[in-house]
């Protein structure tokens, strides 16, 4: 291993003046960064204890309501992530062995499937709109209301729970422009790959709500 | 490693209003939350003179009802927001609990400084607020008049949304900070009780702030957007408000006091000139405080319509809360007995907040009750149970605390004298003010009205004559800590003899804290042969 490994070429970095070395600010930010997602599932928690609590109240309503989204969406949109996950593993193990190309590469491919995710929820969007299927006061879908009265509130939460989630996916394809940009300037390196470590840690904390979030409003029933 | 010239302190270096505006010192940092919460704080206290000017009699002397409203609303959302929550923790604590690690800063600077100008954000907007027709829904935000109200309460439900976030990086950063930067020799064991009281409370911030956020965007979305989780209207509940509400404020309740506590486990030790009693119980209340907060949000919701085994449940995890709560007073208590005590003031504080703090908890244990919460809801009992832990609590555990601190924080002496008028001051106006609405809550006056039976006029006009007296005895420490600010005598390292590693420092600290590499040898209140 240590034989592949390219220290060179890669710009320095210095770590912060209050660390005692690079390893230190290392540890550090990822304490942060789990931390951070801590307060993220507490974050996203209201909106499945509400969806649970009127699941339970109105539960035929709500089993109606899912049947009409298009699973097929969802799943192709479950491999996307899942696909792009294992793509930001390779990236920070390309940067971890020197190898630029491939953590290049690999950012790309995650960038692609971010968009790929956005793309096939955008045709979800557009399509429930056109029927008239909107959240809440803004539902305009008659014959949806008569088999399901409660289908409103079901379309609230499922635009909130997954638009929340896809504001995630946005910044995260945010970020890995920034690291493609960071990589292009050869800044990641085996020395210092933190920012990259990072995003990818909340990178599959998005991908695992998307877990949660397919079965929940897609599948059951 | 140690880069500030000799002779400068972090006050003075680097120079310039710029230094300030983008400096990543954590020093820097908590003097600018410092200056900002107090200003709030007078914004805050203006309301409540207002408030209580209006009920010094049964009729209306200057606000109209609706006015009324907006007022209460206002000294809530201020007071809460902007004053009470980050008063320890971000302006006190920023610049201590570095400094008691033994480290250069924070673990996340940049990210201290983003969460002090989300802060200053959050503030801009629940100002604004004021011009765009006010907020009349109490600091609580109840569904369903909070999403029907024409007032401005968007923008206050935005403002409270973004204040959370710099909350919760706040937390975020003390626990990353606690957990990385302590010094060498320092573990758990050896860390001061302030430290630890910080860490339960950045706990707190960091699980229950974003349920909040969530829930007030939620409302804010039912405005904008009608989306109906808390309509009935549309088959939305507003019982479930209250539960996600209830699930961040009533730990936010601790949010309030743990610091608070921590302070007070700081100075009775120093100026009793004894070690803590009881330093690993002590430790472990702060965290069964913060966990048993986790499991009593439903005590605000009696009268909500919940079941009574709920109310059961709640009502008897809630009286949990007195045990840990106990230890605390008991093991300070404790601590003092036998020891050689100073009355400076920041002792003087401490004592006020045993006294005043008991009354406030007793009555939370009266008011956990169910039978008898369900005559005191919403009623003045409330109202004085909840200041009394507040302002008794927090208020004054900042007063023991900014006293305690200030040679430190800016190297000046006060003047001990009208420290201690002040404090004794503030103490009698506390009690006129708020005892009276002990008794006036058992006589069930309720609260929120502009107006109130004649019967209730003697004791509502002796609970305003104590407002200005607490108004008096905060001007007066205005103008003392502004001349010590000034032309304080100046403090030395260490005016207190206290033991942590922030006395060891210079006072004011220089850039970066210490020009040598801090190791702990000694528990935080190892006090020796000392006793007089």
């Amino acid at each position: 291993m240590a034989g592949s490994v390219d220290t060179e070429g890669f710009k320095e970095h210095h770590p912060a003046h209050h660390f005692k070395d690079a390893d230190h600010e290392f540890f550090t930010v990822k304490n942060g960064m789990w931390l951070f997602m801590l307060q993220e599932i507490l974050f996203f928690a209201p909106l499945f204890v509400a969806y649970f609590t009127f699941k339970f109240i109105y539960f035929e309503d709500f089993q109606y309501s899912a049947a009409k989204l298009d699973w097929k969406l969802g799943a192709v949109n479950t491999v996307i992530l899942i696909v792009s996950s294992f793509t930001v593993v390779r990236a920070v193990v390309a940067a971890q062995r020197g190898n630029n190309e491939g953590l290049i590469e690999n950012l790309i491919y995650t960038i692609i499937c971010g968009f790929g995710f956005m793309i096939v929820k955008a045709i979800e969007y557009s399509s429930k709109i056109a029927d008239g299927v909107l959240p809440g006061a803004w539902m305009n879908n008659a014959a949806l209301v008569e088999a399901a009265p409660q289908a409103p509130l079901f379309y609230s939460l499922y635009f909130m729970m997954t638009g929340l989630h896809a504001l995630h996916v946005a910044v995260g394809i945010g970020l890995f422009a920034w690291l493609l940009l960071k990589a292009k300037r050869r800044e990641l390196g085996p020395k210092y790959y933190t920012p990259l470590e990072m995003t990818g840690l909340y990178w599959h904390f998005v991908d695992l709500v998307w877990i949660y979030l397919f079965p929940l409003l897609y599948l059951v029933g | 490693m140690h880069h500030s010239p000799e002779g400068t302190t972090y006050l003075n270096y680097p120079k310039g209003l710029m230094s300030w505006l983008v400096t990543l010192d954590h020093k820097r940092i908590g003097m600018m939350y410092l200056a900002s919460v107090l200003f709030f704080f007078f914004v805050g206290g203006v309301f409540a003179l207002t408030i209580r000017l209006e009920l010094f009699t049964p009729e209306q002397n200057l606000l109209t009802a609706d006015q009324y409203n907006q007022a209460f609303t206002y000294h809530g959302v201020i007071m809460v927001f902007l004053v009470i929550i980050p008063m320890i923790p971000a302006a006190i604590g920023n610049f201590v609990l570095p400094l008691m690690l033994g480290a250069k800063d924070v673990a996340f600077p940049r990210m201290n400084l983003a969460s002090y100008y989300i802060f200053v954000a959050a503030s801009v907007m629940a100002v604004a607020t004021m011009f765009f027709g006010g907020v009349d829904t109490g600091w609580t935000f109840y569904t369903p008049y909070s999403t029907q109200t024409q007032t401005a309460t968007t923008l206050m439900l935005c403002a409270a949304f973004v204040a959370g976030f710099s909350s919760i990086f706040t937390g975020l950063n003390f626990m990353a900070t606690v957990h990385k930067l302590r010094a060498p020799g320092q573990g758990w064991g050896q860390l001061p009780l302030f430290v630890w009281a910080i860490y339960a409370t950045s706990v707190i911030q960091v699980l229950a702030t974003p349920v909040l956020g969530l829930t007030l965007a939620l409302v804010a979305l039912e405005r904008v957007a009608g989306v109906g989780i808390f309509d009935p209207a549309l088959g939305g509940d507003p019982v479930l408000f209250q539960h996600f509400f209830w699930f961040y404020s009533h730990p936010a309740v601790y949010i309030m006091i743990l610091p608070a506590m921590g302070v007070i486990n700081e100075v009775i030790p120093v100026f009793s000139r004894k070690p803590i009693f009881g330093y690993k119980a002590m430790a472990a209340a702060i965290f069964g405080i913060a966990l048993v907060a986790f499991a009593v949000w439903g005590h605000h919701m009696f009268t909500s319509g919940q079941t009574a085994l709920v109310n059961m449940l709640f009502s008897l995890i809630t009286m949990f809360v007195a045990v840990p709560t106990g230890i605390k007073v008991f093991s300070w208590i404790a601590t003092m007995y036998k020891g050689s005590i100073h009355f400076d003031a920041p002792m003087i504080y401490a004592f006020a907040f045993l006294f005043v703090f008991v009354i406030g908890g007793l009555t939370g244990v009266v008011l956990a009750t169910l039978g008898a919460d369900i005559h005191f809801h919403d009623t003045y009992y409330v109202v004085a149970h909840f200041h009394y832990v507040m302002v008794g609590g927090t208020l004054f555990g900042f007063m023991a605390g900014l006293h305690y601190w200030w040679p430190k924080f800016f190297g000046k002496m006060f003047n001990s004298f009208l420290a201690k008028l002040s404090a004794v001051l503030i103490l009698i106006g506390f009690n006129v003010t708020f005892f009276p609405q002990f008794i006036l809550g058992i006589q069930g006056m309720p609260r929120r009205y502009w107006s109130y039976i004649p019967e209730f006029t003697a004791l509502n006009q002796l609970s305003t004559i104590g407002s200005f007296v607490i108004a008096l005895g905060f001007f007066l420490a205005l103008g003392y800590l502004t001349h010590s600010f000034f032309f304080g005598k100046k403090a030395g390292s260490n005016p207190w003899r206290a033991l942590t590693l922030e006395w060891e420092s210079e006072s004011p600290p220089p850039l970066e804290n210490f020009r040598f590499d801090p190791v702990v040898t000694h528990g935080p209140y190892e006090f020796k042969g000392e006793r007089v």
